[in-house]
């Protein structure tokens, strides 16, 4: 422990002495998704003000519960304003005329089936230019579909499934034209978690750097434990990067609006996100001869798992994809925030976290067995 | 007392032996050298008796204690100075000294005091509160045998510690090995020039091809070799006759006539010398200069070898 803590701190003063970790923690990727954000739309502030209508065809409890339990606080607040619509068909041409920015649609029979525990759909029809306005739209009725568990909401193409992870996307029914609705939260996360890998890595590199530099030899020669000497070494990342997502949850919230959700879910998976991409840049370091062999190698992963983990575009979208991306870090993380954002606790995202938390374990494991060859001399 | 005790150190890299069956002893204020030419196996040996490298076989003792690589009691007395300077350059000569002081279990207080203490030991003291990357080389090299120090050790290995440095930091290094051994440290020293063997071990182990090829005193490593020391002196008046009465010494070898002298080899010439001076008086002769070669280890090691130290 005192070992890890001397090393931790020699690391971190020898870090604080650079910029690289800055720019790859912090300004790298709030700097992108603030362009990502200016070129693929987002944005704040018109999250104040937007207009929704509701087309209650139920008239039930279950919807009138909805309308008075959740839009009429938000009404209240000053955060929307509520305009009562006959029918789908109106909420769709008004929203298309700019009227309104998302209307709710609340089917007949749905608090019968929401009291019979049987499937039903809760719509929400948006206008494509007012994405945010229909991101807190999605958000409202995620978080009563959340409340009602048989709930279902209507996906695009009008069949009922799964709550999707965010973000999601919405139809413009008008057009039929499939939009993304890129929200500044999903590109501030999606860039964090793509440049952890390179806010972590040093960590695992430095040992190889060490070994190269000659220091491993006078770490090892000191009557301290090899194990310790590798905690010690990750830790560094790890606190690097953990200080740098909070930095940019922060400034993110801050300068670009993002809206990250409950503070300890989004620190359990800062925390489990950093530890699982520590262990496999722990993993694959004790693969490596070379710390440019190990950064080469970390830089490709990053690469691959963003991609496929949709750090950099939404993939969950994308049918196939699903599947691989479950394989990676990243995908979790996201879906803990995306849980998170739609109004969940932190409890929810007890499942990405255990998952995140595999990922360094095992990582970790791998390295701790290749230890004998990481630390030789 | 032995400090440092090995035997049958063993070491191989793939096909290489790197060291076969190495074994020794050096105890308390002696210094030991492992003399030998580069890839002799100076530094796998060391390397693996410092702990940072795992051995394939063999005993090492520390203080009467089993060694392992692992062994933190044994390591905490020992203490290690790599070949290359093994620093932070990016970090001032007194830092990287705290950094290692702390790790060698030093309290925060008590790694700063020491800090300085060997800052001043290597006469670093001036530059200690610069960046390590500022250094010239022979300044490096003495900052790094500074940091073995921090832990007081009882034993101090020095991997050639003078390899390229300039003749001011050498003799820094020099008296700085002087002034720990006379405060007892057991210092094991590799090198590959014979002349530092000479000037600064008690006894040397000649390293070759991983194995111990001989180990001794210089006087016993010339002596096993045979070897004797040859006695110039320049002398004028009846050189016949002294010849003669220098044959009747009875430890003198081959003495022969030179123009303006005599020459002869002799066993411990140091010795004899007066015997041999009063001979060459006795007939009559005047002696201008004398001049004692001793054999050295470079010719040790042509013998045991067959090949030069240096290539
Ligand atoms: N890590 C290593 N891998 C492979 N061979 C090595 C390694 N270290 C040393 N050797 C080989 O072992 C022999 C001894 O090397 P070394 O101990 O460095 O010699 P010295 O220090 O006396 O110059 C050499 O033949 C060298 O090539
Ligand atoms: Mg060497």
């Amino acid at each position: 422990m005192r070992t890890m803590m001397i090393i931790l701190a020699k690391d971190l003063w020898l870090r604080s002495r650079d910029s690289t970790l800055l720019v790859y923690a912090v300004v790298l990727p709030l700097g992108l998704a603030f362009m990502f954000n200016l070129v693929l739309g987002g944005g704040g502030g018109d999250r104040l003000g937007a207009r929704y209508g509701v087309a209650d065809q139920d008239r039930g409890p279950a919807a009138t519960r909805f309308v008075t339990g959740v839009l009429r606080p938000m009404a209240a607040q000053g955060l929307i304003t509520l305009h009562a619509v006959t029918s789908r068909e109106e909420g769709r041409s008004r929203t298309e005329r700019g009227e309104l920015d998302a209307v709710f649609v609340i089917p007949e029979g749905f608090s019968a089936a929401v009291g019979a525990g049987r499937a039903t759909t809760l719509e929400v029809v948006g206008d494509v230019d007012a994405p945010i306005a229909v991101q807190v739209a999605r958000e409202a009725a995620q978080a009563y579909a959340t409340e009602l568990r048989s709930l279902r909401l209507a996906s695009p193409d009008g069949t009922a499934r799964d709550l999707p992870p965010a973000p999601l996307t919405l139809v413009d029914d008008a057009s039929a034209v499939t939009r993304q609705l890129d929200t500044t939260t999903y590109h501030a996360a999606g860039m964090a978690v793509f440049f952890l890998f390179f806010a972590v890595m040093f960590g695992a590199t430095g040992i190889l750097d060490e070994r190269s530099a000659g220091t491993l030899a006078r770490l090892l020669a000191a009557p301290v434990s090899r194990h310790a000497i590798l905690a010690g070494k990750l830790l560094g990342g790890v606190v690097a990067a953990v200080a740098g997502m909070a930095i940019l949850v922060v400034a993110s919230t801050l300068l670009l609006g993002a809206r990250w959700g409950d503070p300890l879910g989004v620190a359990a998976l800062v925390v489990a996100g950093v530890l699982a991409v520590t262990g496999l840049t722990g993993a694959v370091a004790a693969f490596s001869r070379t710390s440019e062999e190990a950064s080469n190698r970390l830089s490709g992963l990053a690469m691959v798992l963003g991609l496929f983990g949709g750090a950099l575009f939404p993939v969950a979208q994308l049918g196939g994809f699903a599947a691989v991306a479950s394989l990676t870090p990243h995908h979790w993380f996201l879906r803990g925030l995306a849980d998170l954002a739609g109004g969940g606790s932190a409890g929810e995202v007890l499942v990405p976290v255990a998952v995140l938390l595999c990922f360094a374990v095992l990582g970790g494991a791998l390295a701790t067995v290749r230890i004998g060859r990481l630390m030789r001399v | 007392m032995a400090v440092l005790e090995v035997s049958g150190l063993c070491k191989s890299f793939g096909e290489t032996l790197a060291v076969d069956g190495l074994g020794f002893s050096v105890g308390e204020g002696e210094t030991y050298g492992l003399l030998g030419p580069n890839g002799a196996g100076k530094t796998t040996a060391i390397s693996m008796i410092a702990g940072v490298l795992g051995r394939d076989g063999g005993e090492v003792r520390v203080g009467g204690q089993r060694h392992h690589p692992a062994g933190r009691r044994t390591k905490a007395m020992i203490g290690y100075v790599p070949q290359e300077p093994a620093l932070y350059p990016d970090l001032t000569g007194r830092r990287n000294l705290r950094f290692f002081a702390r790790l060698h279990g030093l309290a925060r207080e008590e790694a700063g005091r020491r800090a300085a203490e060997v800052l001043e030991l290597v006469g670093l003291t001036g530059r200690g509160d610069d960046l390590v990357g500022t250094y010239s080389g022979g300044m490096a090299r003495r900052l790094n045998i500074a940091a073995g120090l921090l832990n007081r050790p009882r034993l101090l290995i020095l991997d050639e510690p003078t390899a390229g440095v300039d003749p001011q930091s050498r003799n820094a290094i020099f008296d700085a090995v002087r002034r720990l051994t006379a405060d007892g440290v057991a210092v094991l020293y590799t090198t590959h020039y014979m002349e530092e063997a000479e000037r600064l071990c008690d006894r040397v182990g000649i390293l070759d091809g991983g194995r111990m090829r001989a180990e001794g005193t210089r006087r016993e490593l010339v002596a096993l070799v045979g070897e004797r020391d040859q006695v110039t002196l320049r002398a004028e008046g009846d050189l016949g006759a002294a010849v003669r009465a220098l044959a009747a010494i009875a430890e003198a070898g081959e003495v022969s006539e030179r123009e303006d002298g005599v020459e002869l080899l002799v066993r411990d010439a140091r010795a004899v010398l007066p015997r041999i001076l009063a001979a060459v008086t006795g007939t009559g002769a005047s002696v201008g200069s004398v001049e004692v070669r001793e054999p050295d280890l470079e010719a040790v090691f042509l013998h045991l070898t067959g090949r030069a130290l240096r290539d």
